[in-house]
C-alpha cells in the first residue's frame, strides 16, 4: 500500500501549478471562485489557452491532438484547476462527443470534426433527453426517417445545456420502431442552423438560462452524419456514458467548495465572532470535510483501480451519488452562512463588472442561486435513484 | 382533546382559502410578483375588506381579537398560495409590537389603519451582524432635543420597499448584544437621512436594507419605554415564528399535493414512476415530515399568545427548529422526485422550494433554534 504520489506524479503536479499560475486569467479565476455568471467568451478563451498548452482533450489519443495522461495525471489536473478556479471545460463536444467519434465513427467524421472541436469552431450540445424521456432514455421519441442520402428528423429534445451557444447536437433519434426500444436508436450529428431546428430557453428556478428545448422539424441531416451502423447508437451512448460519470463526483469541485466556504464562514459573524468559530457551524463544517476526505480516498481508489487496468464499474456510482450529496451539503452551509441575508437575490451582484457595494459578503449574492441550482447534480447525468438502482443490481447482485 | 377548529375557526380558513384560490393562481402570483410592488395591492385591499388585517388586534381597536390559532388559519392558506403581501410582518409583528408597546395615540392611530388595510408597517431587527440574534443591535439612537438620531443599518426588510412606515430596534443604551439598551423606533421611510435599497427576493418578494443616517425622529417615534424592548421584540418575534411556521405547513401541503400527483402522473419504464418503491418511500418519509411540522405548528400557535415564559419559548424554538427542517427535507425531495421539471422557473413546484427555505432564514433557521432550545433545556 503507498497513497503518495510518485516522484514523476508529483513533477506533473508542479507542471500544472506553474501552468495554472502564469497561464489562468486572473478574472476569469475570480469568476469560477465567486460562483459568478461565466460568459461564453470566458470560455472560449481558456478553451484557447489549454489547446495551446495540448491539455485541452484529456481523453484523446495523441494523434488526434490529444493528451496521454494516467488516471492519476488526470486527477491532478481535476484537483489543480478547480483549486486555482479554472473554469471546467464545457464537456458535450471534448469528453463526450469527440471519444465516440474517435471509437466508433468513420475516418471522414473524425477529419472533420476533432480538429473543429479543437478550435471552438463547433459548440456541441447533448441531445439525449426528450419530455417524456428521462431515466428511461431508451423510450425516446424523435424519429429520423431515412430518405435517400438524408435522413429527416422530428421530435424534441429537452433540458439541452447550454444549447443557446451551440452550433452541433449530437441526438439519439429512433430510427427503427419495429425492434426492442435499446435496438432501434441511432446516434445522430446535427447541425443546428439546418432549417426546422428551433432553440427555446427553460429558465431554471435560480433564474438562469442554461437549459434549453431543441424542436427537430423536418430536418433533413446528411447520412455521412450518422455514427457508426444505424440502430446501434444506444451502444454509443453507453459508451459514452462511462465518460459522462467520471468526474460527476466532482471531489475537485466539493475541495474547491469547502475551502471557499470556510473563507465566508471566516468572514461572516455571530455572537460577536466570526461564524466558523461558532460550534454548531463549526461541527456542521467539519462533518462535510470529513465525508470528503472519505469520498476523496474513495475517489483515489477507483483511480488506482482503473490504473491497473480495471474498468470503473457500478463503484463511480456509489461516488456519483456520495459526491453530488458533499457538494450539495456545502452549497446548503454557505447558504446558511449568510443568515438573514440569503435572502435577497441581487442579480446585477453576479457580474464580475459589478462594482457597487455588495449587499452582505463580497461573494454571498450568489450563495442561494448556487444552492438551488445545485440541485441538478443528484437529478442530471442519471438521476441519484438510478445511480443505486445501477449499483443494486450491478454489485449487490439484487 | 380537540384538535379541530371551532366553526368560526373555520369560517375564517374558508373565507382565506377562497380568497387565495381566486386572486392568487400560480401565474398570477409570478405577475405579483415580477410587478414593481411585487405583490398584489388588490389582494392587500381584499385582506383589510374582508376584515382579515384585524384577526390578532383587540375588539375595541377594531379587531376581531383572534388567538394564534386564528392566525395560524390566515398564515397556512396565505403559505398554500405563495402570497406576497406583507401579512406577517404588518398585521402579526409590527402589530404585534405596537399592541403590546404601543401608547394609546400610536395603538389607536395605527392599529385601526392596519386593521382595514390602509397602512403597511414593515418591521427592522435584523443587522448585517446579527445573524438572528435579535439583541445583536449596533444601530444607535442618541437623545437630541425632544427626540432622537438614528444612525445604522437595519437588514432583509421584507415588504419595506413599499412600507407605509417602519419599525426598527435601536440601541439607546448597553454594549452589542446585550439584552436591555434597545429601543424601538417608528421611522418614515420617507425622512431625511433615510436611504432604502431595494432588491428582490430569493423566493419572489422584495425587500429592502434600510440605512439610517442621522435621521431625526420625535419623541412619539419612540415605542414603549426607552431601551425595554428588547423583551417585547422577543416576545413578539415568537409570535412571527408561529406565523412562519403555520406559513410553511401551507407551503408543505401544497408541495405534497404536486409532488403526488406528479408521482402518480409520471411515466417511466412503461409505469407511473409513484410504483417505484423507494419514491413511495422517499413520499411517506415527506408526508411524515410533514406531520411532525403540522403537529408543532398548531402546538405554536396555541402558545403564541401566552404570557413570556421558558416554556413558551422552548415550544417556540422547537416548533421553528422542526418546521424548518421539514421544510428543507420536503423542498430538496420535492425538487428531486419531479426531476429537472422540478428546476424549472416556469412551475410553481420550484417556487414552494425556495419560500420554504427562505422561511428558513427568517426569525432563525433550524440551527439556531436548536441553540436556543438547548439553551433553555430544563435540568430534569
Ligand atoms: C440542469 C440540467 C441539465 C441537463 N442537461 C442535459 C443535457 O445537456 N442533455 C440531456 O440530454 N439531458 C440533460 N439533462 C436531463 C437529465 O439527464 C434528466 O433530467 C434526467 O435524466 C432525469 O430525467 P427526468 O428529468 O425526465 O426525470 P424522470 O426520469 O421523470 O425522474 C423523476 C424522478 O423519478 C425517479 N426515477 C425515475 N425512474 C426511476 C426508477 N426506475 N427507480 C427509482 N426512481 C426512479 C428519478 O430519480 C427522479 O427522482 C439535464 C437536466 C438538468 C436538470
Amino acid at each position: 500500500m503507498n497513497m503518495n504520489y510518485t516522484a514523476d506524479e508529483l513533477a506533473f503536479r508542479d507542471d500544472v501549478r506553474t501552468f495554472l499560475e502564469e497561464k489562468l486569467p486572473a478574472d476569469i479565476a475570480a469568476k469560477v471562485k465567486q460562483g459568478r455568471r461565466m460568459s461564453r467568451a470566458d470560455h472560449e478563451r481558456w478553451q484557447q489557452i489549454l489547446v495551446k498548452q495540448g491539455w485541452y482533450a484529456t481523453h484523446w489519443p495523441e494523434e488526434y491532438g490529444g493528451v496521454k495522461w494516467t488516471a492519476v495525471q488526470k486527477h491532478i489536473w481535476d484537483e489543480e484547476s478547480c483549486r486555482y478556479g479554472a473554469p471546467r471545460s464545457i464537456p458535450f463536444g471534448v469528453n463526450m462527443v469527440a471519444p465516440v467519434i474517435i471509437k466508433f465513427g468513420s475516418e471522414e467524421q473524425k477529419q472533420h470534426y476533432l480538429p473543429r472541436i479543437l478550435s471552438g469552431e463547433h459548440w456541441w450540445c447533448q441531445g439525449y433527453s426528450e419530455p417524456g424521456s428521462g431515466s428511461d432514455l431508451a423510450s425516446l421519441k424523435t424519429r429520423a426517417v431515412r430518405d435517400g442520402d438524408h435522413y429527416i428528423v422530428n421530435g424534441q429534445k429537452t433540458w439541452t445545456t447550454l444549447g443557446q451557444h451551440a452550433n452541433m447536437i449530437f441526438c439519439l433519434v429512433r430510427t427503427n420502431t419495429e425492434v426492442k426500444a435499446q435496438e432501434g436508436i441511432s446516434f445522430l450529428l446535427i447541425d443546428m442552423d439546418t432549417p426546422g431546428v428551433t432553440v427555446r430557453p427553460i429558465i431554471t428556478l435560480d433564474g438562469e438560462h442554461e437549459v434549453n428545448e431543441v424542436f427537430f422539424d423536418d430536418v433533413k441531416v446528411p447520412v455521412y452524419n450518422l455514427v457508426g451502423e444505424e440502430d446501434k447508437g444506444w451502444t454509443y451512448a453507453k459508451y459514452l456514458l462511462t465518460y459522462e460519470r467520471t468526474g460527476l463526483a466532482g471531489i475537485g469541485a466539493s475541495k474547491a467548495a469547502l475551502s471557499h466556504l470556510k473563507a465566508i464562514a471566516g468572514r461572516q459573524q455571530k455572537n460577536g465572532r466570526p461564524l466558523i468559530e461558532d460550534p454548531t457551524f463549526a461541527q456542521r463544517i467539519a462533518q462535510v470535510e470529513i465525508d470528503l476526505m472519505a469520498a476523496s480516498i474513495s475517489n483515489l481508489r477507483i483511480i488506482a483501480s482503473v490504473e491497473g487496468g480495471g474498468v470503473p464499474g457500478a463503484e463511480s456510482s456509489m461516488l456519483k451519488v456520495r459526491g453530488t450529496e458533499i457538494r450539495q451539503t456545502i452549497t446548503d452551509l454557505s447558504r446558511r452562512a449568510l443568515g438573514p441575508y440569503a435572502q435577497p437575490f441581487v442579480e446585477e451582484e453576479l457580474d464580475l463588472a459589478y462594482e457597487g457595494e455588495h449587499l452582505s459578503d463580497e461573494d454571498g449574492a450568489a450563495l442561494s442561486p448556487q444552492y438551488f441550482n445545485m440541485r441538478k447534480l443528484s437529478i442530471f447525468g442519471g438521476s441519484n435513484e438510478i445511480q443505486k438502482n445501477i449499483v443494486t443490481k450491478m454489485i449487490l447482485g439484487l | 382533546m380537540d384538535f379541530n377548529l371551532n366553526e368560526e375557526q373555520q369560517m375564517l380558513q374558508d373565507t382565506v382559502a377562497r380568497l387565495v384560490r381566486g386572486e392568487y393562481e400560480f401565474e398570477k402570483r409570478l405577475k405579483f410578483s415580477e410587478s414593481e410592488q411585487g405583490y398584489s395591492e388588490d389582494f392587500w385591499k381584499q385582506l383589510g375588506e374582508l376584515g382579515l388585517c384585524a384577526v390578532p388586534f383587540p375588539e375595541e381597536l377594531g379587531g376581531f381579537g383572534g388567538s394564534g390559532v386564528d392566525v395560524q388559519s390566515v398564515m397556512t392558506e396565505l403559505g398554500r398560495g405563495l402570497c406576497l403581501e406583507p401579512y406577517m410582518q404588518t398585521v402579526v409583528l409590527a402589530g404585534g409590537l405596537i399592541s403590546q408597546a404601543g401608547s394609546d395615540n400610536q395603538k389607536e392611530d395605527w392599529l385601526s389603519r392596519i386593521a382595514t388595510g390602509e397602512l403597511k408597517i414593515v418591521v427592522g431587527l435584523d443587522e448585517p451582524q446579527s445573524h438572528y440574534n435579535l439583541n445583536d443591535v449596533e444601530t444607535r439612537a442618541e437623545k437630541s432635543g425632544d427626540g432622537y438620531v438614528l444612525n445604522g443599518r437595519k437588514g432583509v426588510l421584507i415588504g419595506g420597499h413599499a412600507a407605509d412606515l417602519i419599525l426598527v430596534s435601536a440601541r439607546t443604551g448597553g454594549d452589542s448584544r446585550d439584552d436591555s439598551g434597545v429601543s424601538l423606533f417608528a421611522v418614515d421611510p420617507n425622512a431625511e437621512g433615510v436611504e432604502r435599497r431595494v432588491y428582490p427576493t430569493m423566493d419572489g418578494a422584495k425587500g429592502c436594507d434600510v440605512f439610517l443616517n442621522n435621521v431625526q425622529v420625535g419623541a412619539d417615534a419612540l415605542i414603549g419605554a426607552e431601551g425595554q424592548a428588547g423583551p417585547v421584540i422577543q416576545y413578539q418575534a415568537g409570535r412571527a415564528v408561529a406565523a412562519l411556521c403555520a406559513e410553511a405547513v401551507g407551503a408543505m401541503e401544497e408541495s405534497i399535493k404536486l409532488t403526488l400527483e406528479y408521482l402518480k402522473t409520471r411515466k417511466q419504464f412503461g409505469v407511473p414512476i409513484g410504483k417505484f418503491q423507494v419514491l413511495q418511500h422517499r413520499m411517506v418519509d415527506m408526508s411524515s415530515e410533514l406531520e411532525q411540522a403540522r403537529s408543532m405548528s398548531i402546538l405554536a400557535a396555541s402558545v403564541a399568545n401566552d404570557d413570556a415564559s421558558d416554556e413558551r419559548d422552548r415550544i417556540l424554538a422547537a416548533a421553528k427548529n422542526v418546521t424548518g427542517r421539514a421544510g428543507q427535507f420536503i423542498a430538496e425531495q420535492a425538487i428531486q422526485l419531479h426531476g429537472g421539471i422540478g428546476m424549472t422557473w416556469e412551475y410553481s413546484l420550484a417556487h414552494y422550494a425556495k419560500r420554504l427555505i427562505m422561511i428558513n432564514h427568517q426569525f432563525g433557521d433550524d440551527d439556531h433554534h436548536l441553540e436556543r432550545y438547548a439553551g433553555l433545556l430544563e435540568a430534569s
